[in-house]
């Protein structure tokens, strides 16, 4: 069986500056993967070459086994890929139903009733069942963050992408957050999930790598992975979020 | 999909989705009622109404499809005179060719179809601002094509054959009707277009591009899609400003003159609403009514006009109207769960 993701020597530089250095890595089906690494490591750059909005210099992007690597960004929507962005990006002038529901049309394929209980189910999930009507544009940070994730759920995937989704929520909110995660994973659903805020990535992925200048500098079972002596020096001797084993 | 299945059958019990409320289904008998009404002036009016109603008829379509294309598109264009042009110019080709003028009308929309879609791939290399001086540079350069071609009549322009038949009084009548026809179609197009799941699409387009793809909607099929619409609804007006003219010129069907009027009725009337240009054409068209003595104070005033709706009316006249639309294409959840 194919894995899920696979990038094979996948190489991306702006100019001097390499984001990507002859990346290797693959997703199973159904495996929840967390990447950490300092700022400016290639995190977002490695998504946006996943998700097909930015175009490697080199290397194979496959999904499922077929090499994707020149589709575009919305024939992987299609394809299967759900992704989240880092700073939300609504459509503003939408109400957040119509926001998910215009996934479900385009990305999972859905007409009529069944994109709509589709939507409604997704909104109820992440929380924002309430805000239904709501216009997008009119949203707090924590909402529209749960409201990206909506997104990526509705245009039903069986890759999920999360780029920092846990970014700037309360304690609280993260915690529900890595519920519904937790949830979408055991429905079966492939997760790559980029974050700072590392013990909710140790409480979900079943795997982590660290990623610095480009490089894989350590992949393997996460606490060990944050055990690892490269990724501690890299968060200048501290460790990722000091303390996160012991907090979880 | 297993998650799917799970996430929709928890939700599909207690929530319905309404699309059109009662006030809306109200307002359709009222606007059918009008349209009626208007459909039977040519019997109970002088011409002079009629040919002056043919005027606002147009520009209520041609306000329309800009409406479209930047209010629901995102492209904001000062070339849609070249399909105007391109319209028009095809009307008076084909009755030349024999066909009869009334039934080139749709003729010379398709044709204006067809020369839009090479277009696009010219002016979708453009952005923004960019876009807009570059759909004017197009319309410029067709018209200066179409002068270059003495067949066409090259920089005089041209009368329209095959109308010399009929009563002017019937002529006049069948051109209303026709007017009338496209104003209520390129509304009655834009509505059904946009409840649908690709005018959806396009609004999510029009307000984040990058994340519109990441949905899984092909933004570039999308833009064309309403490219090629607003150039065959500006062709068919085209068309009906020479049966209603009888002739064309090349200097004024090409003007940069008629972007700035669907502008202008689009930003009073309320841009990306389907009922924004018919009021901004009312409102245009009773200014051009009431001022059309006034010589070039005309201008300054639909000037002054202008400048205050952009400043105060952010989001036009019908902006300031609370309640439901007349033409309700978006989506309304209501929730049964709790206490009814």
């Amino acid at each position: 069986m194919a894995p899920l993701l696979r990038l094979d020597g996948v190489a991306k530089s702006f100019g001097q500056v390499v984001v990507a250095r002859d990346l290797s890595l693959s997703v199973e089906p159904g495996e929840a993967l967390g990447i950490v690494g300092p700022n400016g490591a290639g995190k977002s750059s490695l998504f946006a070459m996943i998700s097909g909005d930015l175009r490697p210099d080199g290397g194979t992007v496959w999904l499922d086994g077929r090499d994707v690597t020149g589709a575009a960004p919305h024939a992987r929507t299609r394809a299967g890929i759900g992704r989240t962005f880092q700073v939300p990006r609504p459509f503003g002038h939408l109400t957040v139903f119509e926001n998910v529901l215009v996934c479900a049309h385009q990305g999972a394929g859905l007409r009529g009733r069944q994109a709509q209980a589709h939507a409604m189910g997704v909104l109820e999930r992440v929380g924002l069942a309430e805000l239904a009507n709501t216009p997008a544009g009119r949203l707090a940070l924590l909402q529209r963050k749960r409201l990206e994730v909506a997104r990526a759920v509705g245009t039903g995937p069986r890759l999920l992408l999360l780029d920092e989704v846990a970014g700037g929520l309360t304690e609280p909110e993260v915690a529900e957050l890595v519920a519904v995660v937790r949830e979408l994973h055991a429905g079966g659903l492939g997760v790559v999930w980029i974050e700072h805020v590392v013990h909710a990535l140790v409480k979900t992925v079943g795997r982590m790598i660290c990623l610095a200048g480009g490089d894989v500098v350590a992949d393997g079972e996460p606490l060990r992975v944050l055990a690892d002596q490269r990724v501690r020096e890299l968060y200048l001797g501290a460790g990722p979020e000091a303390g996160a084993e012991e907090g979880s | 999909m297993t998650i799917s299945h799970l996430l929709s059958a928890r939700a599909a019990r207690n929530v319905h989705v309404v699309r059109a409320t009662r006030s809306a289904k109200l307002s359709a008998v009222v606007l059918a009622a009008a349209a009626a009404v208007l459909a039977a002036l040519p019997f109970l009016v002088f011409s002079t109404v009629t040919d002056t109603l043919i005027n606002l008829f147009v520009l209520i379509a041609l306000a329309s499809m800009w409406n479209l294309l930047a209010g629901f598109g995102g492209l904001v264009s000062v070339g849609q005179q070249a399909y105007i042009g391109i319209g028009a110019y095809s009307l008076v080709a084909l009755a030349d060719l024999g066909v009869q003028p009334y039934l080139a009308v749709p003729l010379a929309a398709l044709t204006c179809a067809v020369f839009a879609l090479p277009t696009s791939w010219l002016a979708f290399r453009l952005r923004g601002d960019y876009f807009a001086v570059g759909t004017w540079v197009i319309a410029e350069v067709y018209r200066l094509l179409v002068v270059r071609v003495d067949s066409l009549g090259g920089a005089s322009g041209k009368s329209l054959s095959g109308l010399s038949g009929i009563d002017a009084t019937l002529r006049g009548a069948l051109t209303y009707w026709i007017a009338l026809a496209l104003a209520l179609a390129t509304i009655a197009g834009c509505y059904l277009l946009l409840r649908g799941r690709l005018g959806l699409s396009l609004m999510a387009v029009r307000d984040e591009e990058t994340a519109a793809a990441s949905a899984g909607i092909d933004v570039r099929r999308a833009k064309l899609l309403v490219y090629l619409v607003s150039a065959a609804g500006c062709g068919a007006a085209g068309g009906v400003i020479t049966l209603s003219s009888l002739s064309v010129n090349p200097d004024s069907i090409f003007s940069v003159q008629w972007s700035a009027y669907m502008i202008f009725i689009v930003v009073i009337g309320g841009i990306g609403f389907i009922e924004g240009p018919l009021i901004g054409a009312l409102i245009f068209f009773a200014l051009q009514q009431l001022l059309a003595d006034f010589g070039s104070w005309y201008l300054v005033l639909l000037g002054v006009v202008g400048i205050v709706a952009a400043l105060r009316l952010p989001r036009g006249l019908w902006g300031l109207v609370p309640g439901p639309s007349l033409f309700p294409i978006g989506y309304l959840v209501r929730r049964s769960d709790g206490p009814a």
